[in-house]
């Protein structure tokens, strides 16, 4: 179906496009900016506190670089967005990101719109990217302890038919639930699994700002569907 | 905070144009990065070495770039891995020809930037291994961790591999001689005070008046546990004895002691350090090769120090006494 370029999307819409893609990204980096103390101190708490600053470098550089100057469709423009991230992040979270970010970009080449139905597959190759990245599983008190709940709960919401704006919701209630799951369990990798047993009873960092992206992109969707 | 810095975002790149100024006949900065290599490039036909990581640790690592040590030191923000097109950056400026070894200490960020890092210079057609140092005893070895942290052990990584690849060695023989380097070193360290990050503006943890951690890592991860402060000599046979435990040092072993400040401790109280540490090493029937006493793998401004020890072989030995010229470390030729 050809849809004229920057058309409105129309109430229960599950499709997005470029432009929708640089306002996503947008929002996402007001978020991290906003929360960028409460990331720190998280990181503070089990890590070596400088989450929050760092991803907030990272979205300034998306924000600099990418969103003044994107690529010619959504998949380049994932890929700057990876690019900015591992060049400027730094840490551990820089690469995965980063690597998250070049693998949906794979996904998405050429293309100039995206559907609900892409993002659970999005997900997928974000989540694989960090798993062969970072070298860790769900449970490990890390990021994809946010990722992995929150796609598959977008699976079975779209299985079940329902409208984008509750599937995201359920994704992020999702994503919601296994932060707070990481304050349960202890951390087995990267700096806070040096604290071993200390580390059970604080909230992943990591896992916090998926949530935080996740939670954008249901409001993203929630706004334009009022 | 009190801090000798003009801006918290500029403490990196005034740090290291800082370094390159003060050291022109070893050591540049390559323009637009945060590597400084060697004031004469890479040396044609001989393996490169790259290093780095967090700033704060000064003088590792750019601190070892020169003759007999490392090509290249790529730093990144204070107590944070350099990204991967900056390692790349310095891989390039090492490159020489007849491959690179990275030299990375074991931490998750710095495994995977230097990973990336040597993924996008191999894809250019330069030859890449890499060895990652994990020489701290404070933390436990099992798969429920992210493993060992690399620390001041390092520093023994850097000059004999260095001297190794100096000597004409292949990235193979390097690689070799760097993975019995790390199969030979361990270290434990201790904090009397915390440090500032200079973006964090306050101590990442606190500690009491008559209060000191031990095992303590060199961005203040915990270690062990924490007690009353007690005499230099019972803290320096806590640690070697760890740490000689750790590496199953035996009568007529023979080893190079690294006792190494982490940046608030005077030489005075370092040297008190190494007093009990060769007392406790004679009684043992080991025989002490070479001993450094100073900072070489710092933590901004924490009080404390960490003790290494590495067991030498005749190979190791040669390659650790062989000449190098580097703004921290300087040995005749």
């Amino acid at each position: 179906m050809l849809r004229p370029k920057h058309q409105q999307f129309v109430r229960g819409d599950k499709r997005m496009d470029k432009e929708g893609l640089l306002r996503l990204l947008e929002k996402i980096g007001q978020r991290i900016h906003e929360q960028r103390d409460f990331l720190t101190e998280l990181d503070n708490a089990i890590g070596d506190g400088d989450h929050g600053h760092n991803m907030d470098k990272g979205f300034q550089a998306v924000h600099d670089r990418v969103l003044s100057n994107p690529g010619p469709d959504m998949g380049k423009v994932l890929q700057q967005v990876g690019m900015a991230l591992i060049s400027t992040v730094g840490g551990a979270a820089g690469p995965l990101y980063g690597t998250a970010f070049m693998r949906m970009g794979g996904l998405l080449a050429g293309r100039q719109e995206a559907s609900l139905e892409d993002l659970p597959r999005l997900l997928d190759a974000a989540i694989g990217g960090i798993q062969q990245r970072g070298k860790a599983v769900r449970g490990e008190k890390t990021m994809l302890d946010a990722l992995i709940p929150a796609k598959e709960a977008l699976e079975a919401a779209i299985s079940a038919g329902k409208p984008a704006v509750e599937a995201l919701a359920d994704a992020a209630a999702a994503a919601e639930a296994g932060v707070e799951y990481t304050k349960t369990i202890r951390a087995t990798k990267g700096r806070a699994s040096y604290l071993g047993d200390r580390s059970i009873g604080h909230q992943d960092p990591g896992a916090t700002s998926s949530m935080l992206m996740i939670q954008v992109l249901k409001e993203t969707l929630q706004e334009r569907d009022q | 905070m009190k801090k000798l810095i003009n801006s918290v975002e500029n403490v990196v790149d005034d740090m290291l144009e800082g370094l390159a100024a003060a050291y022109p006949q070893y050591v540049k900065r390559v323009p637009g990065t945060s590597v400084i290599t060697r004031a004469g490039g890479p040396t044609k036909g001989k393996v490169g070495l790259v290093s780095g990581g967090g700033s704060g640790h000064e003088p590792s690592h750019a601190g070892y770039v020169g003759y007999g040590m490392l090509d290249s030191a790529v730093a990144g923000a204070v107590f944070t891995s350099p990204t991967p097109d900056q390692v790349y950056e310095g891989i390039k400026a090492a490159n020489g020809g007849a491959g690179v070894l990275l030299i990375i200490k074991n931490y998750t960020g710095d495994v995977m930037n230097f990973e990336m890092a040597g993924e996008m210079a191999e894809a250019e057609g330069i030859e890449i291994a890499s060895v990652v140092v994990n020489d701290d005893v404070a933390v436990e070895n099992s798969t429920y961790t992210t493993g060992r942290r690399g620390i001041a052990g390092t520093v023994f990584v850097h000059k004999i591999a260095g001297a190794k690849a100096e000597a004409g060695g292949s990235l193979a023989e390097v690689k070799a001689v760097a993975e019995k380097v790390i199969a030979n070193v361990r270290s434990m360290g201790m904090a009397l005070t915390p440090c500032i990050v200079p973006a964090a503006g306050k101590p990442g943890f606190e500690l009491g008046e008559n209060e000191v951690e031990i095992g303590m890592g060199i961005h203040g991860e915990p270690g062990t546990h924490r007690e009353e402060l007690r005499p230099a000599k019972d803290i320096a046979a806590h640690l070697t004895h760890k740490v000689m435990d750790d590496l199953k040092l035996k009568a007529g072993d023979e080893v190079a002691v690294m006792v190494n400040g982490l940046g608030g401790t005077p030489l005075m109280e370092l040297f008190i350090m190494n007093k009990t540490v060769s007392e406790i090493l004679k009684d043992a029937g080991v025989k002490v090769h070479k001993t450094f006493v100073g900072e070489y793998m710092t933590s901004l401004e924490m009080a404390g120090c960490s003790v290494t020890l590495l067991r030498l072989d005749d190979e190791l030995k040669a390659l650790l006494d062989a000449p190098a010229e580097t703004p921290a470390i300087r040995q005749g030729r």
